[in-house]
């Protein structure tokens, strides 16, 4: 037998996906694939003014109908539904699930119709008669903050839903106490400052499956069991079960495929509680499914923050201090993270550089608009695009190559861990060595040479860079009001095979395949032995979830302790079977042995046989291969890297060509490079899809202008090029995988670097700065001297 | 109520429907082929893509009384056995997908671009991709899955 | 998502389905493709009360010759308008025109007489049968009649089609100088503004021009004052080019929406005409 082990390390593995060969066939059990007898389906009638006191609601014809099972106003759930909650410590205004008296955004339900199938629902919602007195519509921020007649919400004057918070330099940690000396003498010694209001606008998520919910209350039992389309069944649990006044042990809440979140199914919904609340008072198994154009209107929206940015800097481009003024759009209600966001963006604003003095502010406006909370990036996006789009105008000012500016700003590779001005923790990092690869792949100065050279045809061509710096891993608990550990149970099987459980919820990021590499290693069996399950809290005894791209720093974490534990109990079973040291043995093959002779050895499976019939039971030890762990982070990881693009902007018309995408990002040790790739293309599409074509837009009486894909564009496949990525690997010391978490990285970049291009392509026109999106009417107006 | 008869994946399937039911609430709710999925309701996403008479249809944009008559295939009727079709084999082998939710639609496009086009240049899988959106992707991997599907069928 | 309730039917002849509307009153639409109808009844903007399928009529679907002109039947898919090999060799400009509707599974479905029946100010189809001066056949309980395409497209979704009638084929004389340049609306893929031009060119002059636009306005019109200053001109396409350059200064109340405002669309007229121009030129 040869020394060297015959099944491969899985771990740095392009290994393909566990979860495909289901969903390439259609077998995956998506929400609105659930059927239950007896199922009944809901639907909402929903709003359709923007702001305005409910006179009336006249349900007649709709119960009259056919099938229709029942009908309920808000004021009628309101008698048995409590207000939802937040998950944020700000004060947060009432929000019932279905209003009761005013509604405040388009798409705000209004009643609920439970019907015996999908279109008798549709059609009573339909026939449900609202009588609204209107009343004027908030859609401007920074026109609402300040002395507007109209007030959303009675005991928020001014409709702010944080009034201005300050950060940074000079702040005690209470906030209470500002010393602004330290940032005003920065600028007052600077020799340059760009100054610019940006605005970040407002996104919507959509996710390819919209959302869904199916509760099933048990009389018999007095349980609840619900499936539903969410990154966090367990935190979907807590408080469905608190809503519904029941335990968390009588609430099963199942996440089963889930078609894609990017953070619009943190929040749990109204939905989701008006849906099980009417399973548990019916006794009847229920389901709602979102429509697209319901989603444009009832999922969350994303960003939505406009960032004045100033920069203070010496003529040598070293800077010496930042402010950034932010003013959050939050929409119509705070729901369970909204107010938490924006401050992620003041969390980042020291950026990838070594600024010695920042000053933020934020202050958080309710409009009568759907409510903003986490969409992929959530507030370091906007960081990264406010402080590199400031960086880029800072070049141009000094005339300088944006690359050096940075690499003369950068927080140097031995300052870490470096503390922020803002108070974050900066893992491990390395910018420059980014930098240096991404400005090599791409060719940094040929594609100058080619810019140039374009434009001496006449042809608007433009390169933009940006770097990023983003928070991740997301914990520790003193951060999450719910907790910022994730928990995992490995089981080894008696047959051998293992088990395990992870709190992460995965909807796309492949966890069933990473996990399992690393178990396989773990315990040197093959991969096909190995069955990770999550998303379902009666299955997963605890989690948190998938979010702040969080599943392998946190969840990959507690999944390693729980498999060291498993090991270190079956290498004591395996050492009294073999009458050996544990120390000398090795898993390797499937098998156990001691270190050199592995002909001696056991195989796995009759290791785990006999820990479970344990004849004689070694002393000191219990029955049964099975151990869970909590891991809670120490900090956070804060994985970084660069982006550079290529653009080419159409004189005639205005539209802009993606040419070129280098992507180096460094997210510490990968365990799956192939579904890293995977993670950071869908991240650059987004991000991608924020500078150039995405938009939520309403009027200014408050309707929305963007309710489908008619009018809201995501990217499609041509619309992209082929992505050049590369990456350094800088792992953190924060968790023992060395793992920082990739999900998000792919939006914080791109977005920035995109339109810094823009600008560069445009620099002939004299333009410094331009909002997003990048609309070819927006750009050919410059190009035009704004006239046709 | 209407009768229909569409011949499903090969099986002839029977039904009195509403003349508004959707074909892929058809497929779904009557005959529990719950593979194809609803993305969208103004036929721009592409996630309830079949085959209707050999050609790429949004099934959420046609009529079960439509496609009276009609051989449909759904993406669980592309498999023979075990044995992946190749275009399933290719989104699988280059991480073609995330979440899964778009990908039925997104195989059955395929199928159709291939059929009309066995060796696409890279910018023609992604114009004949027009029809079908992916949140997860950034449609690279996907474009990689097309030319392994069309790689391995030219084999 | 959900339709509202109706009566289906379904039409095995021309004469079949008029008579069919005729029974139904005002309550009957017909029904070919459905990719215009079917998303707005499931918005519920569009509630028929009996749907009349002419979907499966053979002699409404086809592209052929007929005394030299080309005609299309009405039932004729996009797909099969893209790839036919007689629109490519003798009047590509239909078929390039097809090619940019929509997406592959909409051109799989869709049809001409449904795309022109619906008259969307930002469809494709009618600029191209306005280049041509194409004419469109309509059969009713009157009997059947042909319409000019320029009389055809009237208003904002307002054709000269009464309730009773259908259509069944349009019929163009095939030009092979003659393309359509489109600048998309990005989300929804139909035109902001799209132009097609058709020359007639003799001995390096244009003899003539005809100039289709959609997107632009509440309904797709000719350029006349283009078409117009382009006769008699030298055929090269700097000297046309510059001819169609303000091809949208004439123009007014002009679309706006959140995609494009009117003085955008109207420059984007003269763009695309020049485009258009060149484009068929080169086909020359």
């Amino acid at each position: 037998m040869s020394a060297a082990p015959v099944l491969p390390k899985l771990v740095g593995e392009r290994v393909k996906r566990r979860e495909d060969p289901r969903l390439v066939q259609g077998h995956g059990t998506y929400v609105d694939d659930v059927k239950i007898f007896g199922l009944r389906h809901a639907a909402f009638k929903r709003s359709d003014v923007a702001h305005g006191r409910i006179r009336s609601i006249d349900t007649g014809a709709a119960e009259a109908m056919d099938g229709v099972e029942a009908v309920f106003t808000g004021t009628q759930i309101a008698e048995f539904l409590d207000p939802m909650p937040i998950g944020t410590p700000f004060p947060s205004p009432e929000h019932r699930a279905v209003a009761t008296d005013v509604v405040r955004y388009v798409g705000e339900p209004v009643a609920v119709v439970v019907a015996a199938d999908r279109y008798t629902a549709r059609d009573a919602a339909d026939a449900i008669v609202v009588d609204y007195e209107t009343r004027p519509a908030v859609v401007n921020p920074e026109v609402a903050m300040t002395g507007h007649p109209t007030v959303i919400h009675a005991d928020f004057d001014n409709n702010l839903a944080v009034p201005l918070v300050p950060s940074g330099t000079g702040v005690s940690p209470d906030g209470k106490t500002v010393d602004d000396s330290v940032v005003d003498k920065a600028f007052a010694d600077a020799d340059v400052v760009v100054s610019q209001r940006m605005v970040n606008q407002r996104l919507a998520p959509t996710a390819m499956e919209p959302r869904g919910v199916v509760a099933h209350y048990e009389r018999g039992k007095g349980t609840m069991t619900v499936w539903s389309s969410t990154q966090n069944p367990h935190i979907l649990r807590t408080f469905v079960a608190k809503l519904n006044g029941m335990g968390e042990d009588e609430v099963r809440a199942i996440a089963p495929e889930v078609g894609g979140g990017f953070g619009a199914k943190i929040n749990i919904y109204g939905e989701e509680y008006v849906v099980s609340a009417l399973s548990k008072r019916l006794g009847l198994p229920l389901k709602w499914t979102e429509d697209r154009s319901e989603a444009f209107l009832a999922t969350i929206h994303g960003r939505d923050i406009i960032g004045y940015v100033d920069i203070a800097a010496t003529r040598a481009g070293k800077v010496l201090g930042l402010k950034l003024r932010l003013i959050a759009d939050v929409g119509a209600y705070n729901m369970l993270l909204t107010a938490a966001i924006p401050t992620l963006t003041m969390l980042m604003a020291n950026a990838t550089y070594d600024i010695p003095a920042i000053r933020t502010t934020l202050t958080e406006v309710f409009t009568n608009k759907t409510p903003t909370d986490a969409y992929r990036g959530a507030g370091r996006p906007e960081a990264t695009y406010f402080v590199e789009r400031g960086m880029d105008m800072l070049a141009r000012r000094l005339d300088m190559d944006p690359a050096e500016l940075r690499r003369r700003n950068f927080i140097p590779a031995d300052r870490f861990p470096y503390k922020t001005q803002m108070g974050a923790v900066y893992d491990s990092g390395d910018y420059a060595k980014a930098l240096d690869r991404a400005l090599g792949n791409a060719g940094w100065q040929e594609l100058q040479r080619e810019r140039d050279a374009a434009r001496a045809e006449g042809r608007l061509v433009g390169l933009g860079l940006a770097m990023y710096v983003e928070v991740c891993g997301l914990g520790p608990s003193a951060s999450l009001p719910t907790g910022g550990w994730e928990h995992s149970q490995v089981t080894v099987e008696r047959d051998g095979r293992i088990s395990a459980t992870t709190g992460a919820s995965p909807h796309g990021q492949g966890n069933e395949t990473t996990f399992a590499q690393m178990l396989a290693d773990q315990f040197g069996v093959p991969f096909e032995h190995v069955r990770i399950h999550h998303g379902d809290t009666g299955v997963v005894k605890q989690g948190i979830g998938t979010f702040g791209s969080r599943s392998q720093a946190v969840g990959g974490t507690a999944l390693h302790l729980a498999g060291a534990k498993v090991r270190e109990k079956m290498a004591k079973f395996a050492a009294a079977l073999l009458e050996a040291h544990e120390e000398d043995l090795v898993f390797e093959d499937g098998r156990i042995s001691v270190q050199g002779s592995p002909d001696t050895g056991k195989s796995f499976a009759e290791v785990a046989a006999y820990a479970y019939v344990p004849v004689p039971l070694p002393a000191g030890l219990s029955p049964g291969l099975s151990e869970e762990a909590f891991f809670e982070p120490a900090n956070n990881t804060y994985p970084f890297g660069c982006h550079i693009s290529m653009v080419e902007i159409d004189r005639d018309t205005g539209e802009l060509a993606l040419l070129r995408l280098v992507a180096v990002d460094d997210a510490g040790n990968l365990i799956n490079p192939l579904i890293v790739e995977g993670q950071i293309h869908g991240g650059l599409a987004q991000g991608i899809g924020q500078a150039m074509i995405e938009e939520v837009r309403y009027g200014g009486d408050g309707q929305p202008l963007t309710g489908s894909f008619m009018d809201y564009a995501i990217p499609r496949a041509a619309d992209l090029p082929r992505f050049e990525l590369d990456a350094t690997v800088t792992p953190t010391p924060v968790n023992p995988l060395g793992a920082k978490g990739v999900g998000e990285a792919g939006t914080l970049g791109s977005t920035p670097c995109i339109v810094s291009a823009a600008v560069d392509a445009l620099s002939g026109f004299g333009v410094t700065h331009v909002d997003m999106m990048l609309r070819p009417e927006k750009l050919w107006q410059i190009i035009h001297g704004g006239q046709a | 109520m209407a009768q229909v008869s569409i011949t499903v994946n090969g099986r002839r399937r029977t039904a009195e429907v509403e003349p508004r039911l959707l074909l892929v609430h058809f497929l779904r709710e009557h005959l529990d082929l719950t593979g194809t999925h609803v993305g969208c309701d103004t036929s721009q996403c592409g996630a309830c893509t079949v085959l209707v008479d050999g050609r790429s249809a949004k099934s959420c944009t046609i009529f079960a009384v439509q496609a009276d008559g009609s051989e449909v295939t759904t993406i669980e009727g592309l498999a023979k056995g075990d044995d992946l079709h190749p275009l399933q084999d290719g989104f699988w082998e280059e991480h073609g997908l995330q979440c899964g939710y778009c990908t039925p639609g997104m195989i059955m496009s395929s199928v159709n671009l291939l059929e009309d086009n066995p060796s696409p240049t890279e910018a023609q899988i992604r114009e004949g991709l027009d029809g079908n959106f992916c949140r997860c992707t950034g449609y690279q991997h996907i474009v990689n899955a097309v030319q392994n599907a069309a790689a391995r069928r030219s084999s | 998502m959900i339709p509202s309730a109706f009566d289906y039917e379904r039409a095995t002849s021309v004469d079949d389905a008029v008579a069919r509307l005729a029974a139904a009153g005002g309550a009957g639409k017909l029904i070919a493709g459905g990719h215009s109808l079917v998303p707005l009844m499931k918005l519920r903007l569009n509630e028929p009360g009996t749907l009349i399928d002419i979907a499966r009529i053979p002699e409404l679907a086809g592209v052929r010759e007929v005394d030299g002109a080309i005609e299309i039947g009405a039932g004729t898919v996009h797909h099969a308008v893209a790839t036919s090999d007689l629109l490519r060799a003798r009047c590509p400009v239909v078929a390039e025109t097809a090619a940019t509707i929509g997406d592959p599974q909409v051109r799989n479905r869709g049809t001409l007489g449904g795309s022109i029946a619906h008259a969307d100010p930002a469809a494709d189809y009618p600029a191209t049968l306005l280049a041509l001066d194409a004419e469109v056949r309509i059969q009713g309980p009157r009997g059947a009649r042909t319409v000019a395409a320029r009389d055809f497209f009237q208003d904002l979704f307002t054709v000269d089609l009464a309730g009773d009638e259908l259509i069944t084929a349009v019929r163009f004389a095939p030009v092979r100088t003659a393309a359509y340049a489109k600048l998309y609306q990005r989300a929804s893929r139909f035109a902001i503004v799209g132009v097609a031009a058709a020359l007639d060119v003799a001995g390096g002059t244009v003899r003539s021009a005809r100039l289709g636009l959609t997107g632009a306005l509440s309904h797709a019109v000719r350029l006349t004052a283009v078409e117009e200053a382009l006769a008699g001109r030298p055929a090269d396409a700097d000297s046309v080019a510059a001819e169609a350059a303000r091809a949208g200064d004439g123009l007014s109340d002009l679309n706006a929406d959140i995609h494009a405002g009117a003085d955008y669309r109207r420059a984007m007229v003269g763009v695309f005409a020049q485009r258009a121009l060149r484009a068929a030129l080169a086909r020359g």
